[in-house]
């Protein structure tokens, strides 16, 4: 049933589906946006951490005597007292706090542990080597899968994988603790504003030096964060530690990661490994799948991936174990668990493809109706193929030039939720005209503040400077943390109903003096004017003037009944890599990526297609480099820096081509964006690197090392 | 870090004064872009610092009869726009180039460049130059080591030299001059790069009273040279293995060669087996191959880096190719 929440129509939108610049990239790009790493409260002081170099120890002594002495140390928080088993390298042992950020390093060295050392195991992609570790972590199965693999003309076996990654947020975790009386800001590079002060408040009220702290006297403020990615949404030990240091030292204090510590234990996305096993009918139809997996993320090992990944083959037989490992614990990472079930799941059906001596388009092409949208997958692999110029470019595995540099295409599909989250938004229009859109919501760099610009003024007819945003603070009205890509359809849906309810009291209140009633009236332009009569009207500020000194202030929510279907959950995704294999060398140089992606309605073309951008580049990264190298003999990390821990440029990313699916889908309403496109390109790159070689790496990162061993093997070196 | 005393000489003279007897009392600062990562990670704790940005004698690109002379403070950046440079010292063109960072490039030095510690990460996570446990315990054999030595590395030193520029400074014959209170001294640039025994000792010819003050590049005179550095990204990354070559040639065969590999030994390598593989052929595909296959002949790897090998091939044999304006 209509309502008069629903989105406008496509031909009445002035500002939602255009590509618009994001409100703060001004003040981000001439470094006036004050991230928390910026932030310095007068007399703050600085806190350092005190770390694990042991991957397994329990700690035996510690003396804080001397580090206390130290001049200019003014609180020291010991976190893991005589008797804690720590569990991976990085693990916080005691915190300083100090007048500067030298004294606080220098006090941290001054603190004397003593551990006794346990065994540790810190590597998991050879299971043999996991003894005790392991602990079986799901077994499924659906349809027979006996009878499936019977049944199949043509059956592939093969190993894959994808390693331990982190999150290398270019902001690291930490935050600005202050306190007045009872109350406790802290200005946290954080995904939640909403909840990790209350998280925060609970642990203060449990500690007796804060025991009259509630939960609801911790203020969170996030105006701007360089990056979570799934990885910042507890308050986290050095959070509630700097909140305790501030207090036990009466002064404002930062604590802010150290890179090693951020890449040591900030956030790692679990390993994934799996030995599968898939058959097809001659035609390409997929009849069986089965696969025995393994996965880490730290002492809690990990969850199993979705696989077989959306192509949910009639006959499946899965079983995943879980290792744990004495290394950093796994954190959300961008779309959890999907890229390695990707990789898992798109290379082994390319290598079925070339079994059966099929183009995997057409396989998968064949096999998206096993999908729940199949019609979509159908639509963007045909889009995709066209942007990448598949025909043309296709070419059997192995079949990639003569000379020693072999080019290579290769696609996979995704899938992800992303409906809206719960949301909340005040807006207000004062009789100065001005409009605010309040919302404790916050923006991780993905464009929420221009979202919810776009909408609150689309709806009232405003540009969109008319609109301030307000967000980033846990004192406005409460939004959804930002992550699982749900919080453009929450905030968007809370600011819409709230812009319409505004709205409607701004024509109510106009309406006697225009002669009419506010059913006749309509915002546009700037103006509220009588419905087909543009003579009959009055400027936006006019008519705010008739307010007299009393603003509209109306609140909106997602989810609300009988106010609209806004948005919706399920988007897919196909993509498509080439690449440019160095035979002699085994480097793999992306040449393009095609992303095609759906996403329902979407309110700002630019930022949405900065996502899928975004998204390949980062995708791109843990596809070609990125890898948590650990040492098994000494249980530490090697690369916990940027110099090892390597990351793509700008140049080595080659081209990349974004095509977001519109108009049809747009009856969908709002759906979240920020995680599906990350999930391919690895799967796809690997795919691309096979065509080019005829010879699969099983794992990514697709190192030149291991490039060289595959060519070896396959007898092409 | 630990706290340190700052200096900053305006002349050598005075600097030679402000250097310490042993390693640890005193480290000099050229381009800083390594050495403050390795005092905030304890890796090297000095008493003081001596900064040589104030020295003027220290700067500069100056021709004459017997070559170029690069001050030991002369950017990368500076080195790259030296018009002789570019005209005929390709392979510091290359090498320099290949530093892919515009910062470090603006902010590194030639003298730093040769005088940097490894890249080790047993060494950068504080095991020690020889990366070796509490125990002494060797950790690179069993351990990570894809980015290891793959010759040179019998004793136990099994670190890859991180210098850009030294196999090409190598390969063109250049004399480093070293300089200190009681005179100087130069060095063959093939005779600086070291082989440590022991975790005190370091990498290169120069004792802690010492300064590396300029680099002599004989003339070009028509010697052929190019770098080649396989790498895996565009964007900041160490090589995985270079090769630097210098060629002189009479009509069409090679009259003599100098083939010097980079990050595959604890020191630049340079390989009279390849040079001897050259000598008296023209210089092709094939014997470009030959002189590769000659290099890595008496290769040495490691558990996880035998796929070096093959890419310091690749260097020696596209440098080759470049040098003769075959690439």
């Amino acid at each position: 049933m209509p309502s008069k929440y629903d989105w406008p129509a496509a031909e009445k939108r002035s500002l939602i589906g255009k590509r618009i610049n994001r409100l703060d990239g001004l003040a981000k790009s001439t470094g006036r946006a004050k991230y928390s790493y910026d932030t310095n409260r007068p007399g703050g002081l600085t806190a350092k951490l005190l770390t694990s170099p042991y991957a397994h120890a329990r700690v035996t002594k510690i003396d804080t005597g001397e580090a206390e002495r130290l001049a200019g140390v003014r609180a020291i928080r010991v976190m893991s007292p005589v008797g804690t088993e720590v569990q991976w390298q990085g693990y916080e042992i005691a915190a300083v706090a100090a007048d500067t950020e030298e004294i606080a390093r220098d006090a941290v060295r001054k603190i004397q542990v003593e551990y006794e050392v346990l065994p540790h195991l810190v590597k998991e992609e050879d299971l043999s080597k996991a003894g005790n570790r392991t602990k079986p972590s799901g077994e499924n199965t659906q349809g027979n899968p006996d009878q499936g693999f019977s049944q199949a003309d043509v059956i592939h076996e093969g190993f894959y994988g994808a390693n331990v990654i982190t999150h290398c947020c270019l902001e690291p975790h930490g935050q600005v603790a202050e306190w007045d009386g009872d109350n406790c800001t802290v200005y946290a590079s954080t995904q939640a504003v909403g909840s990790i002060g209350r998280e925060l408040g609970k642990v203060l009220a449990a500690d007796p030096a804060t025991a009259n702290v509630k939960p609801s006297n911790v203020r969170v403020i996030t105006q701007y964060m360089g990056g979570g990615f799934g990885s910042k949404f507890s308050p986290d030990r050095w959070g509630i530690v700097c909140a305790q240091l501030a207090r036990q030292a009466g002064k404002p204090v930062k604590l802010m990661l150290d890179r090693d510590q951020e890449l040591l234990m900030a956030g790692a996305r679990p390993s994934h490994f799996a030995k599968v096993k898939v058959g097809a009918k001659k035609d390409g139809t997929l009849v069986a799948w089965e696969s025995e997996s393994w996965t880490t993320g730290g002492m809690s090992g990990a969850g199993a991936a979705p696989i077989p990944y959306v192509i949910e083959i009639p006959n499946r037989k899965t079983r995943n174990i879980a290792v744990s490992t004495n290394t950093g614990p796994a954190r959300a990472w961008r779309a959890p668990n999907h890229p390695q079930a990707a990789v898992l799941t798109m290379c082994p059906l390319t290598d079925l493809a070339a079994k059966l001596n099929m183009d995997p388009l057409e396989l998968f092409l064949k096999n998206v109706s096993l999908s729940p949208r199949g019609d979509v997958y159908r639509a963007e692999l045909l889009k995709a193929a066209e942007l990448m110029d598949w025909k043309a470019k296709y070419h059997a595995p192995g079949k990639g030039g003569n000379g020693y540099l072999k080019r290579g295409v290769g696609l996979s599909i995704h899938t992800w939720g992303g409906r809206g989250h719960d949301s909340e938004c005040r807006l207000i229009i004062n009789p100065d005209g001005s409009v605010q859109a309040q919302l404790g919501s916050q923006d991780l760099g993905t464009g929420t503040r221009t979202v919810i610009g776009i909408v609150a003024a689309e709806t009232l007819g405003l540009p969109l400077s008319g609109v301030q945003v307000q967000i980033g603070d846990s004192n406005y009205p409460p939004s959804g943390g930002s992550g699982g890509s749900t919080t453009v359809g929450g905030v968007s849906a809370s600011t819409r109903r709230a812009s319409v309810k505004a709205l409607d009291k701004l024509l109510e209140a106009v309406a006697p003096g225009m002669g009419t009633t506010a059913d006749k009236l309509v915002a546009v332009d700037g103006r509220i004017q009588v419905q087909g009569d543009p003579s009959k009207s009055l400027t936006w500020k006019a008519a705010c003037a008739k307010l007299g000194t009393k603003a509209i202030s109306e609140t909106g929510r997602q989810p609300a009944r009988d106010e609209g279907n806004l948005g919706d959950s399920g988007v897919g995704g196909a993509q498509m890599a080439e690449v440019e294999v160095d035979t002699e060398t085994g480097i793999v140089t992306m040449r393009k990526m095609v992303a095609v992606q759906d996403c329902g309605l979407i309110i700002d073309l630019k930022t949405a297609e900065s996502q899928c951008y975004g998204a390949c580049i980062m995708g791109i990264g843990s596809a070609l480099y990125e890898e948590k190298i650990y040492d098994q003999q000494t249980g530490r990390m090697l690369n916990a820096d940027m110099e090892f821990y390597k990351l793509g440029g700008i140049g080595d990313v080659g081209e990349i081509v974004v095509h977001m699916m519109t108009r049809d889908y747009d009856q969908r309403g709002v759906i979240g964006l920020g995680e599906p496109p990350v999930i391919s390109p690895p799967a796809a790159i690997s795919n691309a690197v096979f065509n080019a070689l005829g010879v699969r790496i099983p794992t990514i990162p697709i190192t030149p090392d291991k490039v060289l061993a595959a060519l070896e093997k396959g007898g092409m070196a | 870090m630990q706290a340190f005393e700052y200096a900053k000489p305006a002349t050598l003279k005075e600097a030679f004064g402000l250097l310490g007897a042993q390693w640890g009392e005193a480290d000099l600062l050229a381009g800083g872009t390594d050495l403050l990562s390795l005092m905030k990670d304890y890796i090297h704790k000095p008493k003081r610092v001596v900064s040589l940005t104030g020295v003027k004698e220290l700067k500069g690109i100056k021709s004459s009869s017997d070559g170029l002379h690069i001050g030991a403070m002369v950017t990368l950046e500076e080195l790259l726009g030296n018009a002789q440079v570019r005209k005929e010292y390709l392979s510091l063109v290359q090498a320099a180039r290949g530093v892919t960072s515009p910062q470090i490039r603006a902010m590194g030095t030639v003298g730093g460049d040769l005088c940097q510690r490894p890249r080790c990460w047993y060494f950068r996570n504080g095991f020690g130059l020889l990366a070796r446990e509490g125990d002494g315990k060797e950790l690179v054999p069993n351990g990570e080591n894809r980015y290891h030595a793959i010759l040179g590395n019998s004793g136990p030193a099994k670190f890859v030299s991180a210098s850009s520029l030294g196999p090409a400074l190598i390969a063109l014959g250049a004399k480093l001059t070293i300089a200190s209170g009681s005179g100087n001294r130069n060095v063959d640039a093939d005779k600086f790069f070291l082989t440590p025994n022991d975790p005190a000792s370091r990498e290169v010819d120069l004792k802690p009273n010492e300064i590396l003050t300029e680099i002599v590049v004989p003339p070009a005179a028509g010697t052929k040279n190019a770098t080649y550095e396989v790498r895996q990204k565009e964007a900041l990354d160490w090589p995985l293995a270079t090769a630097s070559v210098a060629l002189k040639t009479s009509g069409s065969t090679v009259s003599s060669a100098k083939v010097v590999l980079g990050h595959v030994a604890p020191t630049p390598w340079n390989s009279a087996e390849a040079a001897q593989a050259l000598v008296g052929k023209p210089l092709n595909e094939s014997t470009a191959k030959a002189a590769a296959e000659a290099a890595l002949a008496g290769a040495t790897p490691l558990s996880q880096n035998r796929y070096k090998i093959q890419l310091a091939k690749v260097a020696v044999k596209r440098a080759l190719l470049a040098a003769a304006g075959k690439a």
